[in-house]
Parts: structure tokens; sequence; C-alpha cells
């Protein structure tokens, strides 16, 4: 059984080098996954750079174009924020359930729901059209969040209580947050027989950068909103209480191993269920804040799905909350410069390129390449 | 099978010279020689961490050597892949089996192999693997699915697949960790049945008695390096293995001081309560453990060690009965009560139950007090309080980390155990449930766990020890009390072995004594 093994090796034993794959058996430094990531991406950009040329296009000219088209100037820069919010607050809400492990694939209901609270306030009305500013978006954010907090509470209850595998809870009661949504917007709320409400007044608008435009003209027609500011600052929250918190430390128990939390002493259920109504106060949160910062009324159309793609957002930002931030940024910039190039088609297969890349880039984390001398034989 | 030379076989089936293995911070072999004779059982001996099981792999083919030359049979050989290693004669049975659960014996056997190609004629494979455990004295059912199969019986068909590809070489890494005592007596006379036949075996293994039980040459490893090679096993003794294993005199008796037990802090009354498959595990369990005390629990495994422990600390329910610590009733309440009434707890299963594996070395120390100060400050977490204790534990409990960030998989078995230890002794318990805590480890890191226990002791702390090893029970327990079915059978406090044997297979105390009285009779 020996005899066969030389001859059939012999070709490759004439390299005298060969490459393996081990496992890490230390942890890489810190700088390393990032590292790893940027080079993920930057391979990404030179595949689809082969690919638009095979296409018969111009790689370099069209990701200056794409570079141009999301940063090029301020106004289009504003747009690509104006992108990023819903994605930054939504990735936010993944980020800390997952880290749970917690699978709330429902931000994109609890989304709704959050758009749904903040225009009842408007809409129902509970406060009266002439409520001043400071009044009115205060309100619309607890409701918006609140709603959201609700749509979280009733899968974690439920896998806290009886187990349901929240996958498919929080998926379905995607469903009918948006069917709840059509019900008001169809019957009850309709302007005129269209399929959206009444715009809101001026007061229950999030302030814009374009509202300064008097005072820093700068500012003209820039769209960004106050829910950059919101944003931000549920990034910083988010990161301290999973980091500086005892909940935060909690959460990573049970996401970890959540025999050795209970073995600690730790009510894995209660946790569910808190970590659920925040994840799902914050995806209601973006609802809000996409509602009275872009949109200004309730219709069908307000998500092109943004609940999903946090869910992406989280991930390649490794579930921490300030990379959230950045993540957000780009994917704004690549919805945004998509519809610049082409409705579809060549933004799409970036998307997919660059998905493909970061989670192979996964691999490099767990495994070392080591190239070796091949040994000595007699 | 490929014997180059039949009227001549060479005396050494294998031969391993210089071996060097780097991994990045350790050498984990530094020029290591080895050689393995036909038809004998030889024992790799070393501690954890010294290197054995990176030698083996090398062996087959799993690991590539930095430098070094292997021979087999007499032929230098290089494997790239363990299915070189095979070709070549020579299988490896890990200590985690590769088998899939939902298949049979015979199709988990069949796996990977170009025969059959595509009509699986199981039942003519049935017969073969049935002929060929026969040969070596295994019986196993071929048609039996393996989630349906012991340990033990699971750890024999891994061994059939290796001898259905033709294994010469057998490498069995810490074959004994998994069986209960008397699976390691089959074993055993598997081992020899082969050897028997002409199959030659390495034994890796740091249990000096089962090496001393099984094998007929040793060699000894010790951080990465020989320390003595090819010993016949006849003519040393325990002792010395135990030397030329650790680097230095190993005390095999403890230095107990004497200790007048306090109060009663842990009293247990008709303790009843479900294993997890809803079978009654403890039936009427009474016990009690007084401060200063180590009260050792007896049993084979499976006669409701782990449910008691369970119950006391609180993660798993009673069905009747109470448990009372330091006179509070604790029956059934959250685990932080326990806690907070300062029961700690090694549990049976590191990696688990004991730790998060993901998380750092700190935050898997914190694990019971991060919600108490310093640690917390209102809701607050103290990360740079965190750190101090963390680092603290670290030295005065030697754990061997780079940083205190790393995440504890990244921890040998003994260091994870250090971790865990460190962090149930520091929280100055006033009653310690330890169960199995040397196991897996090695000779010196269990003499510093059995050091930690009775220091503890002197302390004041009421400890329950639960373990399968009778001799570290007697040695460190002032009374040994016996389980069997989830009753306790009797109690023994001058060490006698017979009897706590004789409760161990269910036969009650008070039937052993009447029995000896009626033979003084």
């Amino acid at each position: 059984m020996t005899d066969n093994l030389p001859a059939r090796r012999n070709l490759l034993s004439r390299i005298p080098f060969q490459v393996i794959l081990e496992p890490r058996l230390e942890e890489p430094p810190r700088w390393y996954p990032w590292f790893i990531t940027i080079l993920a991406v930057v391979i990404a950009l030179l595949i689809g750079a082969v690919i638009l040329a095979l296409a018969g296009g111009n790689p370099w000219a069209t990701y200056a174009h794409i570079g141009r088209a999301a940063f090029g100037n301020l106004g289009v820069l504003s747009d690509t924020m104006v992108k990023a919010i819903p994605l930054m607050i939504v990735g936010l809400a993944c980020s800390l359930a997952f880290r749970m492990r917690i699978w709330n694939i429902g931000a994109e209901g609890q989304f709704f729901m959050g758009a749904f609270g903040a225009s009842a306030v408007v809409l129902t009305p509970m406060l009266p059209a002439d409520a001043p500013s400071w009044l009115f978006i205060p309100c619309m954010l607890i409701a918006g969040m609140l709603c959201g907090a609700i749509w979280g509470f009733i899968p974690g209850f439920l896998k806290a209580k009886f187990n349901v595998n929240e996958i498919i809870s929080t998926l379905m009661m995607n469903y009918i947050a948006i069917s709840w949504n059509n019900y008001w917007i169809f019957a009850v709320w309709t302007e005129g027989g269209f399929q959206m409400s009444r715009v809101f007044p001026r007061n229950a608008w999030l302030p814009r950068l374009t509202d300064f435009a008097a005072e820093v003209p700068l500012f003209r027609g820039l769209t960004t909103h106050f829910g950059l500011v919101l944003a931000l600052v549920a990034a910083v929250i988010v990161w301290l209480i999973l980091y500086r918190s005892q909940w935060g430390y909690e959460i990573r128990l049970v996401g970890d191993n959540p025999r050795a939390a209970h073995y600690a002493g730790i009510s894995i259920g209660r946790n569910i269920v808190y970590v659920m109504m925040l994840s799902g106060a914050l995806a209601g949160m973006a609802g809000m804040s996409e509602i009275s910062g872009v949109v200004h009324r309730l219709q069908g159309a307000i998500s092109p799905g943004y609940g999903f793609t946090g869910i992406i957002v989280a991930w390649l930002a490794k579930l921490n909350p300030l990379a959230v931030i950045p993540v957000s940024i780009l994917f704004g910039a690549l919805i945004l410069a998509g519809r610049e190039i082409q409705p579809s088609g060549i933004p799409k297969m970036m998307n997919g390129i660059i998905l493909v890349c970061l989670i192979a880039s996964d691999f490099l984390l767990r495994y070392r390449i080591s190239i070796t001398r091949r040994m000595e034989e007699e | 099978m490929a014997q180059p030379d039949a009227t001549h076989p060479p005396e050494n089936v294998v031969q391993m010279r210089k071996i060097v293995k780097r991994f990045p911070g350790v050498l984990a072999n530094d020029h290591v020689d080895f050689e393995l004779r036909r038809g004998e059982i030889h024992a790799l001996l070393g501690e954890n961490g010294a290197g054995k099981s990176t030698l083996m792999n090398i062996l087959a083919g799993l690991y590539r050597p930095d430098s070094g030359s292997i021979l087999v049979e007499g032929r230098p050989v290089n494997f790239a892949t363990p299915r070189d290693a095979i070709r070549a004669g020579i299988g490896m049975i890990h200590q985690h089996f590769m088998l899939v659960p939902s298949q049979t014996v015979t199709e988990n056997i069949l796996l990977g192999l170009e025969e059959p190609r595509f009509r699986l004629q199981l039942a003519r494979y049935d017969q073969r693997v049935a002929e060929l455990g026969e040969r070596f004295g295994m019986k196993v059912d071929p048609r039996a699915r393996v989630w349906q199969l012991s340990v033990g019986e699971q750890q024999r068909v891994e061994i059939l697949k290796m001898l259905y590809r033709g294994a010469e070489i057998l490498i069995m890494d810490e074959p004994t960790a998994v069986l209960a005592p008397t699976e390691v007596e089959e074993l055993f006379s598997i081992l020899r049945a082969m050897t028997r036949e002409g199959k030659s075996i390495i034994f890796i293994s740091h249990k000096l008695h089962e090496v001393m039980a099984i094998s007929d040459r040793i060699t000894v490893l010790r951080r990465g390096r020989v320390t003595a090679s090819n010993l016949n096993t006849h003519e040393v003794t325990r002792a010395e293995l135990a030397r030329l294993m650790v680097g230095r005199e190993v005390i095999f008796s403890l230095d107990k001081k004497p200790v007048t037990p306090g109060e009663v802090v842990l009293k247990v009354e008709d303790l009843w309560a479900e294993n997890d498959k809803g079978l009654p595990a403890l039936r009427g369990v009474n016990l009690t453990v007084r401060q200063g005390e180590i009260v050792g629990l007896a049993g084979v495994a499976g006669n409701g060690q782990r449910e008691l422990a369970e119950v006391i600390t609180g993660l798993r329910k009673a069905t009747r009965g109470r448990v009372f610590v330091s006179g509070e009733d604790i029956t059934n309440r959250p685990v932080r009560q326990g806690i907070r009434r300062g029961v700690s707890h090694i549990p049976e299963d590191r990696t688990h139950v004991g730790s998060a594996p993901n998380l750092s070395v700190t935050d898997n120390v914190i694990m019971k007090n991060y919600n108490q100060p310093p640690i917390s400050r209102g809701w607050i977490l103290n990360a740079v309080a965190a750190n101090g204790y963390a680092e603290r534990l670290k030295k005065e409990y030697d754990i061997i980390v780079p940083t205190l960030q790393t995440p504890v998989r990244m921890l040998s078995g003994g260091n994870l155990q250090r971790v865990i230890l460190a962090r149930e002794i520091s929280s100055q318990p006033t009653l310690m449930i330890a169960m199995q805590p040397t196991r897996g480890l090695d000779v010196g890191a269990i003499e510093g766990v059995h050091r930690l226990l009775l220091a503890q002791r002197e302390n004041g702390a009421a400890i329950l020890l639960i373990s399968e090893e009778l001799e570290e029970l007697i040695d460190l327990s002032d009374r040994v009390v016996v389980i069997y079915e989830g009753k306790i059978m009797g109690e023994v406090s001058d060490g006698n072995v017979e009897e706590i044997g004789m409760m161990m297979t269910g036969i009650p105390q008070d039937a052993i004594r009447a029995g000896e009285a009626d033979h003084d009779r």
C-alpha cells in the first residue's frame, strides 16, 4: 500500500515549497479583522472591475462615477446620509439582538410599527396640529419606539415562555405589520382615496440641514435630518450597554453560552424579552425617523427593505455598534450610486461581490496560511 | 499490507527522527525521536501540552513537521493528509469521535471509501464488519445506529473503521478519558487481542496506572522533549514515571491537617429529582456537610451525582424534599439565591456549563460577581476593577494566558480548569460543590487542585466532592458517602475501599454489616 504513494505525489513534490492551511491556535491581533475586511472590499472592487471591463465598460470611470454619485459633493453626500440613517438604526437593532443570538428578522415589521406609532400621534390626532415641535417630535419618538418595542415583545415573550422559534415568529410578524399599516392608509387615514395619509404639519417634521439655510447658506437643499443625531447617540448608547454595563455583560454571556449564563444565575427568559423589546424599539425609532425626517406622511412604500438590509449591516459590522455607522454609510452610498448608474444589474452585482468577499474573508480569521519548505526526503 | 521483506520484517514499524513542530509561541515538538515495534503497545506519556498529540497528529498526517523524518516499515514517508497515512497503514482514533449519529455502524465504516461504488449491498458489508469485529473480540451490531450505542461501543466503531481500512498501526489518543471503568477493561482486552494479531498500538495517556497496566514500553515527553524513551514497563515504577513526566517529585500523599468540623452548612432532606429524560434520578437523598469538612460522594457515573449537584445549586428542580444552606431553605430557588448564600459550583462540564468560550478571561472570571461592588457600580460594569480582579486571580492561580482579553476557548484544559477554580474559590464560598474537579488534568495540575480544596477546608468551607476517582475521594474526604441509583447506600470514614466498592454496586451498608456480623457468628 505504500508502493503507489511516491508515484502519485511525484509531480507535486518537485515544488520545493508548499502552501498549507492550519487552524489558528491563537487570537490574531486586534487590527487584523478590520484589515481583512478592508482587503476584502478592495478585492471585491477589483473583481467588479474585471467584470465591468469584460462587459465593455471602463471600470475606473464607473468607480469614479459611483464615488462622485455618493460622495462627490455636499448634496449627494447628504443624500447618502439620508439613505444611511435608517440602516444605522436598524443595524443597531439587529446587532443588539444578534449579540444574544436572538435572531430578530423582524426589524422590517418593527420599522413599520414605529412609523405607524409616530404617525398615529399626528393623524389620530393625539396632539393638536399646532402643537410645538419640541412636543411633537419627542411624542412621535416615544410612540414609535413603544410600538416597535411591543412588536419585539410578542416574539420575545413567546420565545422565553414557550420556546417559539423567533426566526419564524419575527419574520411572520413583518407581514402583519405591513398589512396593519395598509389597513390604516387604505381605510382610515387615506387622503382622497390615495393609499397614503395627508402630509404631516411642518412642526411634526424632524429638522433638516436645509431648514437652517437662512443662517448657514451652505446647508441649502441638504436633506440630512435630525435622525442622524438620533442614530449616533443610539450607537454610543448601545455600545455602552453592551460593553460597559452589567446588562450588556449578561447579554454577551447568554449569547455566548446560555448554559453558563444560567449557571451564573442569570435569567435567560427575562433577558430575551428585554433585548427583543429594545431591539424592536430601535427598529421602531428607525421607522419614526424615516417618516418624520424624509417621507412626512404615512404610506405603503416607506422602506425598500431597510429591515433586511440592516441584518447584513449588522453582520458586516461584526455586531459592533460603532462599526455599524461606517458600514451603513457604505451601504447608503451603494443604494444611491446604484440608482445613478443603472437601475439594476451592476450595482446589485457589486453588492453581491462585496458580500461574498466579506463572508469569505472570515475564513482568514479562523485559519492561517503558511508556506513551508518541503521536508527533506532520503 | 505492504511488507517489504517477509523473511526479515524490520523490528521497528515506525521510526520518527528529530521531529520538530513549532506553533506560534510554542515549540510543540523539539527534535523528538520515537519508535514503535511490531506487535507492541507503546505508551506515549506526558502532561497536557507536552506534545504527545502533536507528535501523533504528525504521524497520522494531520500536521506536517517543520523538520525531521518519518520511516514506516523502513521507508521514508511524507504524509500530506490522513488519507496518505491510512494508506501506509497508520490510523488514529481521536478523543472526539467522528461518526454520523443517524447512520448505522456499517455505513459509518464505509463512509469515504471507494468501495462500494454505487449499489450499497449493505447486507454483504454488515457481514464483513461483524467478522472483523469478532476477530478482535469486539461485539458490535453492524446494523445498529450510532446514536443508540454507548460511548464505549462508539469507540469500537472508530477502531473497526481503522481496521477495515487496513490499519496495521493504531494510535489511540487518550482512549480511556471517556470510558467507564468496566469499559476500560474491555478496551484493554481488545487492544491485547489486536497485538496478538500483529497490530502495533500507540497509547497516548497521562494516566499512570493505565499506562502501567496496558503498555509494553513507554516513552515520556515533557514540554516537547523526550525525557525517557523506550522504557520497559515492568522495569519502572509509578513514582519514576511521574518524576519524568512532571520534572520533579510528585507527592502522592497529601498534607491534610486535622480540622474540627463546625456547624452544618449543607443539609439535604429526602431529596427527589428527575433526570433530563424525566426519570427519577434522586430517590430520597439525605446528606449533611459541615464547616471545614470534605464529604466525598462516590458512585459509578450516572447514579444521580450530577442531578444532586444541580439541585443543590438551583440548576435543576427538586420534585420533593428540601435543601438547606446555612439554615436557609433554598429548594427550587433561583440560582442567584444560592450564589448569594455563598454556594460555589465547579461543574462537571467545563466548556459547556462552566465557561463562555468566546468571551475573554476577564469576562469569565467575573461571572459570579459581576453584579457586586467593586466590579459593579450602579448599572455600570467597572472594566478597570474587573481587569484588576482578573489580573490578581491570574497571578494567584497561575493561569497561563497571553493577555486577559484572550478568549478562553484558546486555553488548554488545565488552564481553563484553573480559571473556573479561581472564580469559584476566590468568592470564599461557605459551601462548595466540586464535581470531577480533576478530570482530564495531568498529575501536576491534579496536585494543585487537591491543595486548593484542602486549603478551602482549612478556611472553614464545607465541600461536597463528587468524583469517580476513588483514590482521590479517600485521600481528600473526611467522610465518603456512596450513591447508587439515586439513593445513599451508606457512609465510610476510615477509607474502607472494599466497603465503598460493595456499596457502589448497590449493596446497602446495613446489609454489608449484617452479613459480616453473620459471618463472625
